[in-house]
């Protein structure tokens, strides 16, 4: 008896799982707007991963055959890198993500840098890993931005040149609202200052060519911002002895990231990025079309609506903006109803109780916050829906919180 | 002055415990109340309740005088 009770229960419990699984397996007409969390794989990035699953997977410091095919891999992949950021492959180095990479980059300057100080100088604006990298490091001084997110530059200047400051980060662009950073003159402060900058290249690597910017010391990125694997992480280490690792290394890749590389993934997001080099130029000029078009669009047709970021001055595919009176869990839920995956600075929509550091040091509404990120496969016809969809949702949830 | 309300506040609104964007639209739903000049005094303790008031107020036309969490005073102005 108990066990037949037994049998009925698992019997209802796999019926239930078999029908949810059947229920996430479904093909929904799911657009996918999130880009600035990660860009789906591409699918070249894709095969490349299967292809080196067979050939790339053996220990690259090992002299056997297995081994020396990841090294060659390994190889190839530097040098995609390197020559996106006009570097050495030599100084290319692959870590675990964004987060690894900025961490790693700040501890490793404030190491080296320990007989200066400890002042780590941001922006306001920088992605949290790097602030909380620049707090752990010792003092921390966030300068400024403007309403569009450009950092001071007079106060940026004047950070970097105190006494005692060991390192400097700055965005090639933000990561939430896409304004290209006044990168190359913050650099310039530094070169000045003779303060080594850590150049966070994650949402745009791929996106812009900032390889004019010679004067960093150490630049971060990540594959899962343009369509590689989540689980590489870009760390370039110029050879000028400024940085030191902050943590026990190993053989590989040259005493500067322990443990062994995940060749595959590594190869993989080499060869995303390589997409982007060589054929997202046009991919680029659409998204920045469709861009203008969707904020024109919100402007035009949504009331009470807070565009944030550098209308011009951005990358390609990003958007943000806050619906004044409106929840901004609300909204992305009722946008994942209707088919369109987006992203929130809001507080609690994501998983905090604050709302996003980028959105309130530039002084825009945090609340009702939407971030719209292009992907490579974005069309026009997908942003003419989602500007379909969106003004009657806001028009119904702001009549539902009596804010019509 | 009654209930701590200093005669230059129209208007005092007590939005603690509310999460945004609550207290922001209660602000607007309630600075009519006031003549053009006068101030309303918004008590709010939701983190974003600081940059949202000053954004609403941009947004607006009108003026936050003080920003001092979780008490905020803004002048109306239109």
């Amino acid at each position: 008896m108990r066990g037949l009770r037994f049998c009925r229960f698992v019997r209802r419990f796999l019926g239930a799982g078999k029908r949810y699984f059947r229920g996430v397996a479904d093909p929904v007409s799911e657009v996918f707007l999130d880009s600035s969390s990660s860009e789906p794989l591409l699918p070249a990035a894709r095969q490349a991963w299967i292809d080196a699953q067979q050939a790339g997977w053996g220990d690259p410091v090992r002299l056997h055959r297995p081994g020396r095919l990841a090294a060659q891999a390994l190889d190839q992949a530097r040098e995609v890198v390197a020559a996106a950021v006009r570097a050495r492959p030599d100084e290319v180095i692959f870590t675990a993500s964004q987060t690894h990479s900025n961490q790693a980059a700040v501890a490793g300057l404030a190491l080296g840098r320990r007989r200066i100080g400890s002042r780590i100088v941001t922006t306001a604006i920088d992605h949290s890993s790097i602030l909380a990298a620049a707090a752990a490091a010792g003092s921390h001084i966030a300068v400024e931005v403007d309403h569009e997110g450009h950092v001071e530059l007079g106060r940026w200047a004047a950070a970097v040149a105190t006494e005692g400051t060991a390192a400097a980060c700055i965005q090639v662009a933000n990561h939430e609202v896409g304004t290209l950073q006044l990168y190359a003159e913050a650099s310039e402060a530094c070169l000045r200052a003779e303060v080594p900058l850590v150049l966070d290249a994650t949402t745009a690597l791929g996106r812009i060519d900032f390889g004019d910017v010679s004067g960093w010391s150490v630049l971060t990125g990540w594959a899962g911002a343009f369509g590689g694997p989540a689980s590489v992480g870009v760390l370039v280490i110029k050879k000028t002895g400024r940085w030191r690792a902050p943590y026990p290394t190993d053989d590989y890749q040259g005493g500067r990231w322990p443990g062994v590389p995940d060749v595959p993934a590594i190869y993989a997001a080499a060869v995303a990025l390589d997409c982007w080099l060589q054929s997202g130029r046009v991919v680029g000029e659409r998204q920045h079309d469709l861009i203008d078009r969707l904020r024109t669009g919100i402007v035009q047709r949504v009331p009470d609506v807070d565009v944030a970021g550098d209308p011009v001055r951005r990358v390609p595919h990003l958007l943000t903006f806050s619906v004044l009176y409106v929840d901004g869990e609300t909204l992305t839920l009722e946008l994942d109803k209707a088919g369109f995956a987006v992203a929130s600075g809001s507080a609690c929509s994501a998983s905090s109780e604050h709302p996003s550091h980028v959105l309130a040091a530039m002084g825009a509404l945090t609340h009702g916050n939407v971030r719209v990120g292009l992907t490579w496969t974005t069309t026009a016809a997908e942003i003419d829906r989602f500007l379909d969809v969106l003004p009657p949702m806001v028009t119904r949830i702001r009549a539902t919180v009596g804010a019509s | 002055m009654t209930d701590g309300v200093s005669p230059l506040i129209g208007l005092s609104l007590n939005c603690r415990g509310m999460k945004c964007p609550r207290p922001i639209i209660e602000m607007a739903r309630h600075i009519g109340e006031v003549r053009i000049g006068a101030l309303v005094e918004l008590l709010a303790d939701d983190p974003a309740a600081g940059p949202d008031l000053a954004a609403w107020c941009r947004m607006r036309g009108q003026t936050l005088i003080a920003a001092d969490s979780p008490r905020f005073l803004v002048r109306r102005d239109s």
